[in-house]
């Protein structure tokens, strides 16, 4: 027969191994969005990604709120579409709300930064299926520099 | 011809040595369960195998944290980006380094002792005992340490990088200076409860499988002398170590490699 | 004394042509014995001819190659493994070592079978262990650890553990070996008396030929993969078999050669 104090042993095994997954999935993942919640699907069609990849967060002043969920060519003007999860909390973005591709830090990610437009009674609220039409395209960096030797240039 | 033959023996015997070891683990858990009976025998066995081993996990865990949060920051601090020392910590440790070394040192710890233990029961005619009595040793002897193995390595592996993230997180923040801030929401950021997290205990149950189905063969097919139980001890770290960093590179590529 | 044919009407167990070979090497070659229900049946035979193996046919952990294996009407090697586990139920086995589980101490080993095969209740499995180990001797020394006990002491507790469901069959292996004499004699004495008083089919593999004498009622030779002797004390004390007479006298040399075959011994040193 087994003695109280290897089950209490146990016991207290089994109740660290809780709090250690308590620990990682609350403190140590992002306890946001974890990909789980309810979500709405937008699309956003742009002239150049970047460096856009599936899973990139969608930002709202720095709060993320979605996850891009599939990127496609459009087959008809070769344009990417970016398929966007939006957690169904934020469901009421006007369709004036313009879209960009930011970098976070120097050497960061890429993530889509949502920039809420103004409401008024003309102007819709984005439902599930719906285009963002207004969206920057990311900054190539070679393309900046680029420019920025032509505009040197035509000086 | 001889090393054709050799070959042709060597892949007779590895074959024979797998099938015997299905049929070992069929036969322990396949049975119908007695959980009156098989519960306490099952709590005795993560002590023995799980609770034991928690020393050495815990401090191993911690100072790989801590190594990695130096070794880390020396490299990331020349790009200016010492403030993600949270990120490739955390991710280092629950992606790889947490199911490995845990699965590791378990094959070192409690593998080779389960081993042993158990070839020392055959050979002092302790299982062809507790056959005579009626009592089948793979229920009464094998199913339960293999359950409890199971049990007890992802627990340790999450032990593992919990303590390893606070080794980190007391070079990195405490000593290093990284902004404790920054250390955690990068890493908050970075880390997916689903692809990380889940994805290193879904590892750490694989290895568990194979570390303690290894050991535990390895003792009952173990030559009942002396010489073979310490031969069957030396194969079980050979053995599951390979086994382990193998499979690991298999799961990676399945998990992350797309 | 002869041999009184009622016991062997009804014998407990009894091998019927039973051939058993471990790769090429055969160790039993067509052989039959019968050992009557009650009595002590003592196998003897030079060590390394497999007398352990068959109290392992007889309790089913080895298969015979052909021939039967009856025991208390039931044969051994085509039963299921449910079966044999019912029929091991009623037999039990006394290890060359003891084999006492290094992990309990002495009383949770003689408890185990009756904690494993019965729901009674706690302090009427204490009753029954400390009369089990009452009858050995050891009841003093129900709560040592196995590695704390002599050798003797640890097969007297291994011989406790054996009795504890009262089976009605129980094999000895080398019961006498490595026994100083005085547990030598404590030995025979509760083999003899397990034996009568609870009316045991008893098996003793042995080679100590004084032990058997003093107490098997009927005793097999085996050697060279057969029976070569069979009878009671007074039968094989007066048999002819060259054989025999060698097993029972000690005798080096004889028609069991006293070296392991090989070439002669010059054609050996001259290759050298």
């Amino acid at each position: 027969m087994i003695s109280k104090k290897i089950e209490l042993l146990v016991g207290l095994f089994v109740a660290l191994g809780i709090a250690a997954l308590m620990f990682l999935a609350l403190s140590v993942a992002s306890s946001g969005m974890s990909g789980s919640g309810e979500t709405y699907n937008l699309y956003a069609k742009f002239d150049n990604i970047g460096g856009l990849k599936v899973r990139s967060s969608i930002k709202v002043g720095g709060v993320v709120v979605g996850r891009v969920e599939e990127i496609k060519l459009d087959t008809e003007d070769y344009a990417p579409v970016a398929k966007l999860a939006i957690d169904t909390k934020y469901n009421n973005f006007p369709d004036t709300s313009s879209l960009s591709i930011l970098t976070s830090g120097l050497l960061g990610e890429q993530y889509l930064g949502l920039e809420p437009g103004f409401i008024d009674e003309t102007v819709g609220i984005l439902g599930e299926g719906d285009f963002i039409e207004d969206t920057k395209s990311a900054l190539v960096l070679e393309e900046l520099i680029g420019q920025f030797l032509f505009s040197q240039g035509s000086e | 011809m001889d090393w054709i033959q050799n070959l042709g023996k060597n892949t007779i015997e590895r074959f024979s040595a797998i099938g015997r070891a299905s049929f070992m683990l069929f036969g322990a858990i396949v049975a119908k369960p007695n959980f009156v009976k098989g519960f306490p025998l099952f709590t005795k066995q993560v002590y023995v195998i799980g609770v034991l081993s928690l020393v050495i996990i815990l401090v191993s865990g911690l100072f790989i944290g801590m190594v990695l949060a130096l070794q880390g920051y020396t490299v990331l601090v020349d790009y200016g980006a010492e403030d993600s020392l949270g990120q490739m910590v955390s991710l280092s440790l629950l992606r790889e380094l947490g199911p490995v070394v845990t699965a590791l040192l378990f094959a070192g710890r409690a593998g080779s002792a389960l081993t042993a233990e158990i070839g020392l029961m055959k050979a002092t005619e302790q299982l062809t005992s507790l056959e005579m009595m009626a009592v089948d040793p793979l229920r009464r002897v094998i199913a339960p340490r293999f359950w409890a193995g199971v049990f007890s390595m992802p627990i340790l592996a999450m032990l593992f990088s919990s303590v390893g993230l606070l080794g980190g997180h007391l070079v990195g923040v405490e000593w290093l200076g990284v902004d404790q801030g920054s250390f955690w929401s990068i890493m908050q950021a970075s880390v997916e409860f689903e692809g990380d997290i889940l994805n290193g205990i879904i590892k750490s149950i694989v290895f568990a499988i194979v570390v303690t189905w290894i050991a535990i063969f390895r003792g009952y097919d173990a030559i009942p002398t002396s010489e073979g139980i310490s031969q069957a001890t030396t194969q079980t770290v050979v053995q599951s170590s390979l086994a382990v960093l193998g499979l690991d590179f298999v799961l990676t590529a399945l998990m992350f490699g797309s | 004394m002869n041999i009184n044919k009622t016991d062997f009407e009804s014998p407990h167990v009894e091998l019927k042509n039973v051939t058993f070979s471990r790769g090429e090497r055969v160790i039993y070659d067509d052989i039959s014995m019968v050992f009557p229900k009650g009595k002590i049946t003592a196998i003897m035979g030079p060590s390394g001819i497999g007398k352990t193996t068959l109290l392992r046919l007889i309790g089913g952990q080895l298969y015979p190659d052909s021939g039967d294996i009856i025991v208390s009407g039931q044969n051994i090697p085509k039963l299921s493994r449910k079966e044999l586990y019912a029929v091991r139920e009623k037999m039990s086995m006394l290890f060359q070592s003891g084999a006492l589980f290094t992990e309990m101490n002495v009383f949770d080993n003689v408890a185990f079978p009756i904690r494993e095969h019965t729901k009674l209740p706690e302090d009427i499995i204490r009753t029954m262990v400390l009369m089990k180990l009452e009858a050995v001797g050891l009841r003093g020394a129900y709560q040592l650890m196995p590695n704390e006990l002599s050798g003797g002491m640890a097969r007297r507790a291994a011989l406790a553990r054996s009795i504890a469901l009262d089976p009605e069959l129980i094999m000895y292996d080398e019961p006498f070996v490595g026994q100083d004499p005085i547990s030598m004699g404590v030995l025979v004495r509760l083999i003899r008396n397990l034996n009568t008083s609870l009316n045991l089919t008893s098996i003793v593999v042995s080679h100590d030929v004084k032990e058997v004498m003093g107490i098997a009622d009927y005793i097999y030779i085996i050697a060279d993969k057969r029976v070569i002797g069979y009878g009671t004390k007074e039968q094989l004390l007066e048999s002819d078999s060259p054989l025999v007479q060698q097993f029972l006298k000690g005798l080096a040399d004889g028609p069991v050669p006293f070296h392991y075959p090989a070439p002669s011994i010059s054609q050996d040193l001259m290759q050298g």
